[in-house]
């Protein structure tokens, strides 16, 4: 299989990466470009592990050809936190211990910054809906959708 | 030895019981953490198994020729790769980590390929040709059992039972536990019930699919590492597999990303060392979440009768349960542990529970959260509803009058030290849950559960360093905030701040054997490890103390994180902290340090209450859950954000299992459902806040009183659940999972 040059953008680096054609981004970005961060749960998109924002959109990166980041946006559960300054979702993460095993995490705070931004101020019924798409199978999810809700609240007040 | 500030069971804590952020959560809510699938080696190939799609039958030749000569392959192996070991325990193992002479259930492991792509490997793959012969094949545990179903082995022998039969059969062993003379109990019952209760297969559904990465030398020393609940177990098992001296093989576990049950034992690790060691490379192997289905431990399905009688008072006479679990391809589904747990809820005169261990061509069952006890649960605690409501009583009331206290002699034997089963009632009972009213279509259900929990064997090794921080290794992986919970132990025996210890999980050849991350042992007995180490890293602080002051060693106690002079006779010294004790180790005799090796024993068991609200849809039969509560004893809750999420997690999964978790198999003995779209695990808008309440009744066999907490809380959402619907529904429900179709059919049958 030959493979193909892709000139993308990820948490905000340029980037140029070659791939196979049948290559997931998901692949891409754990295999090509060592970005583990991101997790691969099913390759089917039913578990929401591997989420990530394409062009400002959440996806599921194992739905998604690696060639399809040609010229366009990633953003990662890498580029979340600015230097040390975790992401306000992740620090509430941690002070709600939304996280047992952590492997869903990533995909979950991707997924759930991703609310934020279109809906600043979500009803509990709103954030369950909205992250439907992310399996966890630790927590019972009642302390994630306190994290998340308690995020809103407090981006809503700063 | 003197009280050093220590005594054995400690009741009054200054950090123990708080809720710090966990030592590696940074790691984990940033991506950093590296779990099984997460790591490279230079060099590395990439692995794949070619799978059975028959659920039965004789594998008559593999001719793997066409794979080995594809550019690109480096290693392929098959049966003839793993020699049957000596050892009886790893015997079926073996058997299933690679088919030998029959494959036993769709995707049982057949051959597997190391090439330098995935790419490569999928090609190599199609081009191994496998000649079988289609076998009959049997999947339900009742038709197992019948005499002229298939038969799996023809060398099995039912055990427990005389005479020891001359024929072979499905039915692996046959155990019974009880006391008292149930039919003299019978006789004397006003009420009898009986009922019959099945579950269907559920599998744990941890979000991480099984990985690792194996790289074996021609020196014959290797390096694994993997996602796994005890890899100790792990180094312990592959090196009989592979015919390696144990200490040859060194384990590092990596973040694990669930496991529930199912990563205590191997599937993969083996085939990836033998891989390694035929290509002379590193070599990743990670399944596929299809992989993970067909070919990972799923539960036992359950098929359970119970009988039970009681006085017109409410008072059980007499119970009897004969529960049969299918556990797979080989023998040794949780059977014992259903038949054990099943009336240890109840103070009972006369008890007999008989369990049959069954095998079937589905995947070996691994163990799953409390395992065999929640089948065992539903059937039980089913008809003590039903039973309670037969006489008009709350069904919390009936439970109470009931109920296990301390001195109570177990349905399985032991008789209960101080217990939180009544506790637990009582808290319930006066719940606002409880008080709460419920609308039309709508049903309210409670159930008991019961754990053992588990000790076992366990190394700790914790280091005072120059800084007077503290280094604590342990061979247990972090499976949901463990970590958290020994820095907290390990700060509060030491009188230093939670930020000052840091907790690793060390790999196989730094510390002695650690058994499994399993059993709810960790907190309690990797905890007790790490109390005994720091009371003697504070024995050599002290002694230390004593040489710089030049007094005795009986004249120092350690307080607060300080050594200080006993009294007044002893000296005015002014009190040397931790970290300067430790500044001065170099020139007062080298570094300090306190081990524990040990069998942990004294684990204390547990009970939980659970509440729950559904409502049923009267056109479509859908369950949705409503409101829910655990109450359950954790005997002291050391980090307690991580307790409330066992009870939770426990919950949550309970309530997969009750309403939409099921292994469906076709007529072909094929799996229908190997992926999260059709195998359907909750989703967030699936279920409420759940509410927990924690009680503590300290376990005397720990110093702090822990009582292991993870288990528990699956054991009674099946039946809490089953109540409430079957409340709702006017109809009882019997067959788990209680999802539309069936529900809807209970209902239609009940109101014809």
């Amino acid at each position: 299989m030959s493979s193909v040059a892709v000139s993308t953008t990820v948490n905000g680096d340029a980037v140029e990466v070659l791939c196979d054609t049948d290559e997931t981004l998901l692949d891409v970005l754990r295999d090509r470009l060592d970005m583990t961060g991101t997790k691969e749960g099913c390759g089917t998109g039913d578990c929401g592990a591997c989420s990530v924002m394409l062009d400002g959109r959440l996806v599921c990166s194992c739905l998604v050809l690696g060639v399809e980041a040609e010229g366009r946006e990633v953003e990662t559960i890498e580029g979340m936190a600015e230097g040390e300054k975790l992401h306000p979702l992740q620090q509430k993460f941690l002070e709600h211990a939304a996280l047992q095993c952590g492997v869903c995490t990533p995909g979950f705070l991707v997924a759930a910054k991703a609310l934020l931004e279109v809906n600043d101020d979500p009803s509990e019924s709103e954030v369950r809906y909205w992250l439907a798409g992310n399996l966890c199978r630790c927590t019972g999810y009642d302390k994630i959708v306190r994290a998340v809700l308690d995020t809103a609240k407090d981006m809503r007040s700063a | 030895m003197t009280d050093r500030g220590a005594t054995m069971t400690k009741r009054k804590f200054k950090v123990v019981g708080t809720r710090p952020l966990r030592p590696d959560g940074v790691d984990k809510v940033t991506g950093r953490a590296r779990f099984g699938a997460d790591i490279s080696a230079p060099g590395m190939l990439h692995a794949l198994i070619l799978r059975s799609p028959h659920a039965h039958a004789r594998i008559k030749s593999i001719d793997t020729s066409r794979a080995v000569k594809l550019p690109g392959v480096k290693a392929v192996v098959t049966r003839d790769d793993f020699k049957l070991p000596q050892r009886e325990d790893l015997v079926d193992i073996c058997r299933n980590v690679m088919a030998r002479e029959k494959a036993l259930y769709d995707g049982h492991a057949v051959a597997a390929v190391a090439a330098v792509s995935k790419a490569v490997a999928r090609e190599a793959l199609k081009r191994i040709k496998v000649e079988y012969k289609v076998l009959p094949h049997v999947t339900d545990v009742d038709a197992a059992m019948k005499p002229r179903a298939p038969i799996l082995h023809r060398g099995l022998r039912t055990q427990g039972v005389e005479p020891k039969p001359d024929k072979a059969s499905n039915v692996a062993e046959r155990h019974e536990f009880g006391h008292g003379d149930v039919e003299k109990g019978f006789a004397e019952a006003d009420i009898v019930i009986e009922r019959s209760f099945k579950t269907e297969a559920t599998h744990q559904g941890y979000i991480e699919p099984h990985a690792c990465l194996a790289s074996m030398g021609t020196d014959g020393q290797g390096d694994l590492w993997c996602c796994t609940q005890g890899h100790f177990m792990v180094r312990n098992v592959c090196a009989g597999l592979l015919g390696m001296e144990v200490s040859r093989l060194r384990v590092t576990a990596s973040e694990i990303g669930g496991g529930f049950g199912g990563k205590t034992t191997v599937f993969i690790e083996p085939v990836a060392l033998a891989l390694s060691r035929k290509a002379g490379r590193p070599v990743k192997l990670v399944m596929s979440r299809d992989e993970v289905f067909r070919a990972s431990g799923p539960t036992s399905s359950s098929s359970t009768d119970v009988k039970i009688g009681m006085d017109k008072n409410g008072r059980i006479t007499a119970a009897e349960a004969v529960l049969r679990y299918q556990g797979g391809a080989f023998p040794g589904s949780p059977v014992q542990f259903g038949a054990m747990t099943a009336f240890a809820c109840y103070d009972l005169a006369n008890v007999r529970t008989v369990g049959y261990d069954v095998v079937t061509n589905r995947p070996k069952q691994a163990a799953y959260r409390a395992p065999g006890a929640p089948m065992a649960a539903f059937a039980i605690e089913s008809v003590i509803d039903e039973l309670a409501k037969k006489i008009g009583m709350d069904p919390l009331e009936f439970r109470l009058l009931n109920a296990a206290r301390q001195g109570t002699k177990s349905s399985y034997g032991p008789t209960f030290g101080p217990i939180g089963l009544e506790a637990t009632l009582k808290e319930s009972k006066s719940h606002p849950h409880h008080l709460a009213p419920l609308g039309p279509n709508q049903g309210r259900g409670v159930a008991c559960g019961f754990w053992f929990n588990f000790g076992g064997q366990t190394c700790v090794s914790l280091n005072i360093s120059e800084d007077g921080t503290v280094c604590l290794s342990e061979g247990n992986p972090d499976i949901g905030g463990s970590r958290a919970s020994m820095c907290l132990m390990a700060a509060e025996e030491l009188g230093v701040p939670y930020e000052k210890v840091r907790t690793i999980i060390a790999d196989t050849s730094a510390l002695g054997y650690n058994e499994v991350t399993d059993g709810s042992r960790v907190t309690f007995a990797v905890g007790m490890a790490t109390i005994k180490a720091a009371r003697q890293a504070i024995e050599i602080m002290c002694a230390r103390a004593a040489k710089i002051w030049d007094i005795p060693v009986e004249a120092v106690v350690w307080e607060d994180g300080y050594a200080k002079p006993a009294g007044a006779n002893a000296g005015t010294f002014e009190p040397m902290s931790l970290a300067e004790i430790a500044e001065s180790a170099a020139s007062t005799g080298g570094p300090i340090a306190g081990h524990s090796e040990a069998d942990a024993d004294g684990a204390g068991v547990s009970f939980a209450t659970h509440m729950v609200d559904v409502e049923v849809d009267p056109d479509t039969g859908k369950v949705t859950v409503l409101r829910y509560t655990v109450f359950q004893d954790a005997g002291k809750a050391v980090h307690p954000a991580y307790v409330e999420g066992q009870f939770q997690g426990g919950a949550a999964q309970g309530v997969g299992w009750a309403i939409n978790e099921e292994y469906i198999y076709g007529e072909d003995g094929r799996l229908q459902n190997a992926g999260f779209l059709d195998y359907r695990i909750p989703v967030a808008p699936d279920l409420p806040m759940i509410d927990t309440v924690i009680l503590e009744i300290p376990n005397p066999g720990h110093p702090y009183g822990v009582r292991g907490v993870g288990e528990t809380s699956i054991v009674p959402p099946l039946a809490a659940i089953a109540n409430a619907v079957s409340a709702a529904a006017g109809v009882r429900l019997t067959h788990l999972p209680m999802s539309p179709p069936r529900v809807l059919k209970a209902m239609m049958e009940n109101e014809a």
